[in-house]
């Protein structure tokens, strides 16, 4: 329950900071990734801003051996480049400039009522579970599936290494 | 052929009549007037705050199509914090759309269908690319990770390439 509370103020918070930024403004994604039209550099501010708070904070929090409400951090460890990443990230993009929405702003817009951000997050929605069917389809029946290997433990940070 | 004028009609469903265009030759590089460096750069240190404060309670990455996606596969004890998280994101929704409407605007020039097209590509693409703005964009590229950093350059340059391209050969309206 204490996590959830604080799960769902931390959404909140995020959520302002989206709607404080510009970011649920479709235009102003639209007119910072459209380079053949007046530019609006706000996304780039904004992710500027995030990342300068992010980068100093998150170093003083991995100081701790734990979160405060968990077992331990929950960090990538993976390292490698391959065409998942990038193909995945392209095909992201691409909706991106097409439609003007990412995920965050695309929930948080939606509450608006507007056709648009409604119709994003639903097909969003349709988007993710098709292709979760398509990994578990390529992965065959559960029985037949190799036992995955333990997760290494989340904690060493020690990934650009 | 008046199928293909019916399709395309759908997809380009305003006439463009008069195009901004900063390609011309000899044209500068002009701002857009809503440009507005301080509320930019104010909301993102609250999305960085955010971020940090997940981490610091939960030990999550605030990455919004991870959160958001593994709602879809709940795995016992793993929803709640999740679910939490959205209902939060829409609650700072549905105060702004009681209070100031305008901060959650639709571009109008995004017809509807090609909402939806957007919406499958995205929903594919974090997916497969294990992440969004937030997860690569923020959070990974202040881990320094090397994953992240190619993922933001990559769906940067395509989704410049897409709005652009949108423009140049559509005025700006899909």
């Amino acid at each position: 329950m204490k996590t959830a509370l604080l799960a769902g103020a931390t959404g909140a918070l995020f959520g302002v900071g989206l709607i404080v930024s510009g970011m649920t403004q479709a235009d102003k994604v639209v007119d910072f990734l459209d380079l053949a039209n007046l530019w609006d550099p706000s996304l780039a501010f904004v992710m500027a801003g995030a990342i300068a708070v992010h980068l100093v904070l998150y170093r003083l929090v991995l100081r701790r051996k734990s979160p405060l409400f968990a077992e331990s951090f929950g960090i990538p460890t993976r390292t490698d480049i391959d065409g998942r990443l990038v193909g995945g990230a392209a095909l992201f993009g691409i909706g991106w400039g097409l439609g003007g929405y990412c995920p965050g702003p695309g929930l948080v817009s939606m509450t608006s009522g507007a056709s648009n951000a409604i119709a994003f997050v639903l097909a969003l929605t349709v988007g993710m579970q098709l292709f979760h069917m398509y990994e578990v389809h390529r992965a065959g029946p559960a029985e037949a599936r190799p036992t995955p290997k333990p997760q290494p433990s989340p904690f060493p940070s020690k990934e650009s290494a | 052929m008046d199928l293909a004028r019916f399709l395309l009609s759908l997809w380009v469903h305003t006439a463009p009549t008069e195009r901004v265009s900063a390609l011309d030759p000899g044209d500068p590089m002009i701002l857009s007037p809503n440009f507005d460096p301080v509320s930019a750069a104010a909301g993102g240190a609250l999305i960085g705050l955010a971020a940090t404060f997940l981490m610091l309670s939960l030990g999550r990455i605030a990455g919004i199509s991870g959160i958001y996606g593994g709602l879809l596969r709940p795995k016992a004890g793993d929803t709640s914090w999740r679910l939490a998280f959205v209902l939060g994101l829409l609650g700072a929704g549905a105060v702004a759309s009681l209070f100031a409407p305008e901060a959650l605007a639709p571009t109008a020039s995004r017809s509807l269908l090609a909402t939806v097209a957007a919406g499958l590509i995205v929903g594919v693409g974090v997916r497969v690319g294990n992440g969004c703005t937030s997860g690569h964009g923020v959070c990974g590229l202040s881990r320094f990770s090397r994953r992240s950093l190619v993922a933001t350059l990559t769906f940067m340059a395509t989704g410049i390439a897409t709005a652009s391209l949108i423009q140049i050969f559509f005025g700006g309206v899909a």
